[in-house]
């Protein structure tokens, strides 16, 4: 599946059709509700086919090159570190690319969000782990930064 | 890089003041006496103008860098403390930044860490709850707008001067000056970067880097240090990540006799402090001789970058 991550622009449409798709059903789409159960389902499905996604509930894909930071061993979501081997492979999973190698690589190609790899993103909220990441950006939760991080 | 002094940083001050700056590291002993970390201090004090403190650097546990950048302190020395996300969440990370400040530690640098897989207990557990611009991000926060990352306020804010690491060496090649710009506007001020054994690249990184501005934004000091012998380099190159010796360097090291090597090495760390002393934007160097700390003082004499003002300066203290 990753042939759609390196054709990313496909995946920039796909998102943007998601967020319009969702939005007009946004009262029925809540947290606890019926149907997170059924939108958690088909997150671990398709995202998880597509983006090896470990459901985070945070989803920031279109600003990570479409490419999961979860799946980075050390869980960065402003990588790369600087321990990359110089064929660009992991330093701990040292057989698998650096997945901000590609991150980078992938952005040059999405015209749409591409440059929000550039963005700082804030650390992860961890209660939103196991979640359905599309309900929490509905409610405005997935990217949420602390309070301290927003700029006074 | 206008803004005025406002950490109280001695590094900070003279790397204002236009000086090229000269830091070295300081490995942290497996040992509870601090006759062990002043022994290793004094030998690095006399030739540079701030210490790092490693934070249990590739994954293997040694004393502590707010432990050794307390002893530092408190005898006058000027500490870079250096903290790793490998190991500590950000409850812990917050406040070991404001006991630091409080026991007069100025200059943070902030790392994301290697991986536990690295070091001799990989069987830890890798907390890796902030990434290195996160944090950067956070000790700003801390700084200057007197709160912890929940917003709740402090009394007193720590005076810091804040560095990250770069390593222009390895992939993506292309997009390490854009990265590096990430890090400075989560707050960095000192660059210090992994060890630097390709000149060439890293003057096409320094271009990218002068191109985006931040050689104005920031004070960019380059991490060399001696090989010890053609079999130490081909350890290094194969063990610790994100270290590139080309093979160029491997093979004048090899042609030595093994007697030989060692010398060999030194005099390839002050040639490259000698090259990178001319690239534009380049503030300084950042020493790293790994148990070879009696070497450091040698190196920074014959690139002559001596003689510098004492570290311990009385007048200094409050």
């Amino acid at each position: 599946m990753s042939w759609l991550q390196d054709h990313p622009a496909w995946l920039e449409v796909a998102y943007a059709a998601t967020v319009h798709g969702l939005h007009p059903f946004r009262r029925w789409l809540r947290r606890g509700g019926w149907a997170e159960q059924a939108l958690i389902a088909a997150e671990e499905l398709g995202k998880r086919a597509v983006f090896d996604c470990r459901m985070c509930g945070s989803c920031v894909l279109h600003s990570t090159g479409m490419t999961c930071p979860m799946t980075c061993p050390k869980n960065m979501r402003n990588g790369p570190c600087g321990g990359v081997q110089e064929d660009g492979r992991c330093e701990i999973l040292r057989d698998q690319p650096c997945i901000w190698v590609l991150a980078w690589r992938r952005a040059e190609h999405m015209p749409r969000n591409g440059r929000e790899i550039d963005l700082l993103l804030p650390p992860l909220d961890r209660r939103l782990e196991g979640g359905s990441a599309w309900i929490n950006d509905l409610e405005g939760i997935a990217t949420e930064a602390p309070a301290g991080w927003r700029r006074p | 890089m206008e803004a005025s002094l406002r950490s109280g940083s001695r590094l900070e001050r003279v790397l204002r003041s236009g000086r090229f700056a000269v830091t070295a590291e300081l490995n942290p002993p497996d040992s509870a006496d601090p006759q062990s970390v002043y022994d290793r201090a004094l030998v690095l004090a006399e030739v540079c103008d701030a210490i790092n403190a490693t934070d249990a650097s590739g994954a293997h546990v040694h004393m502590s860098s707010v432990g050794v950048c307390a002893l530092l302190t408190r005898a006058g020395y000027e500490p870079v403390m250096q903290v790793s996300c490998r190991d500590r969440n950000r409850i812990a990370i917050q406040g070991d930044l404001l006991g630091a400040a409080a026991m007069g530690v100025r200059n943070i640098l902030c790392l994301t860490g290697d991986g536990v897989q690295t070091g001799d207990q990989p069987q830890a557990r890798p907390v890796f709850d902030l990434d290195s611009i996160a944090l950067l991000r956070t000790a700003s926060i801390l700084r200057d707008q007197g709160q912890f990352l929940s917003g709740r306020r402090l009394d007193t804010a720590p005076a810091l001067f804040l560095g990250a690491a770069a390593n222009p060496f390895v992939p993506p090649l292309e997009h390490r000056a854009r990265h590096l710009a990430k890090k400075i506007e989560a707050g960095a001020e000192f660059i210090q970067t992994q060890y630097c054994f390709d000149v060439p690249r890293l003057e096409q990184f320094m271009a990218q880097v002068r191109d985006l501005g931040l050689d104005q934004r920031a004070f960019i000091l380059i991490g060399v240090g001696p090989l010890r012998s053609a079999r130490a380099a081909e350890w290094m190159r194969s063990n610790v990540p994100g270290v590139v010796i080309p093979e160029s360097i491997l093979h004048r090291l090899r042609r030595a006799p093994s007697e030989r090597q060692r010398e060999v090495g030194r005099q390839l760390c002050v040639e490259i402090i000698q090259q990178v002393r001319e690239i534009p934007g380049v503030s300084g160097v950042h020493v790293m001789a790994y148990r070879q700390e009696m070497l450091v003082a040698e190196i920074i004499e014959q690139a002559g970058l001596l003689p510098r003002r004492r570290l311990r300066a009385a007048t200094d203290q409050p």
